[in-house]
């Protein structure tokens, strides 16, 4: 008997004026699982993890979140129950270092002569303790610098490690691997797997199907806003991924 | 091997001393320009510059002025805005002050005083919530929005005024622009009481560090949950604020409100931030900064008076160091390997 999945979409539907951007779609994601979403340009990828982080409301359909009928007010709710996205940009304020984008916007302060005064020493101890609990190799000078003087892939590790740090149970990646160099890639796939061994459930997008048979444990390919089909890496190969995000 | 090209990288390929020239330049060259009068004073007159009290109070308050519209607009230019209506803010707030004042002095002078400082935060609080709901909720660009009320600010403070200064009899208010509290003139204690709130709110705070953020990454700063449009109106307020306090001084120090009291001083306030470091794309700048390019645009000025150079040359000067200044900015990232998204 398997377990309760963490996430459950029902009959999802989005239109945007006269365009469907998603149509009856289906879709189960388990705790510890890495579920990879595939599909051609304007499939609905964007759409479909828009709607389970809070930016869209479903115009038809239902999400259930651990068992129970979720409507999602905004990003903010779908943050404070446990889901987190990390968008393309990874949305990091490149001027700030660290520890300020783990905590950016949930600041710990200390008390002082009765103000709020911003706890630099806490942030930064947190952040050294997240990234190395991913197995993060950040040089220390490195943490009190903006995060804009980071590589792409320690940036993609930040954002990560801030989702992580605040008890993300599903974690939604846009193109996680897009814009890295080879060996970056590479070390976002192995903290992919890092999460998915901690129980996290995780939602990818990729166009990268080396990417998708590395890593994920099923993939769901869209085609023009319906779901094309669903497979195991071991039950399929490139081919037909193709097939499916193409049609014919 | 390896770790040789670590180290390349961790650097960006800058020299260290390099780093640290771009970094503390401001403060060398107010020490260059102190060095520069004080040489020149003691070769042609024989006597002290800089220790001479009259000169440094001197110094104090012709950076008062540029220092307290520049404090707020050093929070605003951070997240990525401007505030060009300041000058005239400041002017209605004197004007409205000594109107204020005008009419209340005869019945009790302590009370007009506190009414009239009352009156300039109240009145610079109105224009700043306009710029702010225009730009945080109408999405009108900063440079607009506040040009904009640049005019209905100047307007406004002459209609007031009735086209000329308006003049108050008040020894309160003679008394707080030119007094000293254990030496210092009041304009300039208040101006430092300023500096050190605006100090810690942006260094230590959470205001501070969501008004770094928005510069930095304003989507970001969306996403993670901080309530952007409400920082954003209050960031023109606290400019408006600045300006309103500036107005306040302006009236105790001449006894007088006058529409055009802050006119000259938009564009040295501009700069004092500036060269203080903070870059005009957002994201950058220190309250600490902002006092030493304030500091160095009075030396500035006061030093050529003080060597007899014909004023003009103020302008002149001030201008080539705000030029100057923003170039350093714009090799900052040339030169320290730095990526920079404005590219
Ligand atoms: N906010 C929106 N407004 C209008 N149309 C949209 C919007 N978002 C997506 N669409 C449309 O919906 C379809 C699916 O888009 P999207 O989910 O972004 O696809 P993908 O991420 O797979 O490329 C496209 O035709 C796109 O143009
Ligand atoms: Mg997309």
């Amino acid at each position: 008997m398997p377990s309760e999945p963490i996430l459950r979409c029902e009959k999802l539907s989005k239109r945007f004026g006269g365009v469907h951007a998603l149509e009856n779609v289906d879709l189960v994601l388990h705790r510890g699982e890495v579920l990879a979403l595939a599909g051609d340009n304007g499939a609905g990828k964007s759409t479909l993890i828009k709607i389970i982080s809070g930016v869209h409301p479903p115009d038809d359909g239902a999400l259930f979140y651990k068992g129970e009928k979720l409507r999602l007010r905004n990003p903010r709710h779908a943050r404070e129950i446990g889901i987190e996205t990390i968008y393309q940009d990874l949305a990091l304020a490149d001027n700030l270092d660290v520890g300020a984008n783990v905590f950016l916007g949930r600041e710990p302060t200390k008390s002082f002569l009765g103000l709020q005064r911003l706890d630099r020493a806490r942030m930064r101890a947190v952040a050294h303790e997240v990234l190395d609990t991913l197995d993060i190799d950040i040089a220390r000078h490195k943490f009190v610098q903006p995060v804009r003087n980071l590589s792409g892939g320690q940036r993609q590790a930040v954002a990560i490690g801030r989702a992580i740090y605040w008890k993300a149970e599903l974690l939604i990646m846009d193109e996680p691997t897009a814009a890295l160099g080879v060996p970056e890639q590479r070390k976002v796939k192995e903290l992919i797997l890092r999460l998915k061994a901690q129980n996290v459930a995780v939602l990818f997008i990729s166009h990268n199907l080396v990417d998708i048979f590395d890593v994920a444990d099923r993939i769901l390919v869209l085609r023009r806003g319906i779901k094309a089909g669903e497979r195991r890496p071991s039950e399929t190969d490139h081919n037909e991924v193709v097939r499916l995000m193409i049609g014919g | 091997m390896a770790a040789a090209a670590r180290v390349a990288d961790d650097e960006g390929g800058q020299h260290p001393a390099l780093a640290f020239l771009i970094r503390a330049w401001p403060w060398l060259f107010l020490i260059g320009l102190c060095v520069f009068f004080e040489s020149w004073s003691r070769a042609s007159y024989g006597v002290t510059f800089l220790g001479n009290t009259f000169n440094l109070q001197s110094i104090a308050l012709f950076a008062a002025f540029p220092l307290l519209l520049g404090l707020g607009q050093t929070f605003v230019i951070i997240a990525g805005g401007i505030d060009l209506s300041v000058g005239f803010v400041m002017g209605l707030a004197a004007v409205v002050m000594a109107r204020v004042m005008q009419y209340t002095t005869p019945v009790d002078p302590a009370l007009a005083l506190a009414l009239g400082i009352l009156a300039a935060i109240a009145i610079a609080m109105v224009p700043g919530w306009i710029n702010g709901t225009l730009i945080s909720r109408l999405r009108v660009p900063p440079f607009i929005g506040t040009l904009g009320m640049f005019g209905v600010a100047r307007g406004a403070g002459f209609l007031i005024a009735g086209g000329t200064t308006v003049p108050v009899n008040n020894p309160w208010l003679f008394a707080m622009g030119n007094e000293r509290l254990f030496g210092v003139p009041i304009p300039v204690a208040i101006t430092l009481l300023v500096v050190v709130a605006m100090h810690w709110t942006l260094a230590q705070s959470k205001f501070g560090q969501y008004t770094y953020a928005i510069g930095g990454n304003r989507i970001a700063a969306v996403r993670s949950g901080i309530n952007v449009r409400r920082h954003t109106l209050l960031l023109y307020m606290i400019s408006a604020g600045c300006a309103g306090i500036a107005g306040m001084i302006y009236t105790a120090r001449f006894s007088a409100g006058a529409a055009q009291a802050g006119e000259p001083i938009l564009l040295d306030s501009i700069a004092a931030v500036v060269i203080g470091g903070a870059s005009l794309f957002g994201g950058s700048g220190t309250i600490l900064g902002t006092l030493i390019g304030a500091l160095i645009i009075a030396v500035i000025q006061f030093g050529l008076v003080f060597i007899n150079v014909e004023p003009f040359w103020q302008f002149v000067a001030v201008g080539i160091v705000i030029i100057v200044s923003v170039l350093i900015d714009q090799s900052k990232g040339r030169l320290t390997g730095e990526r920079k998204d404005a590219e």
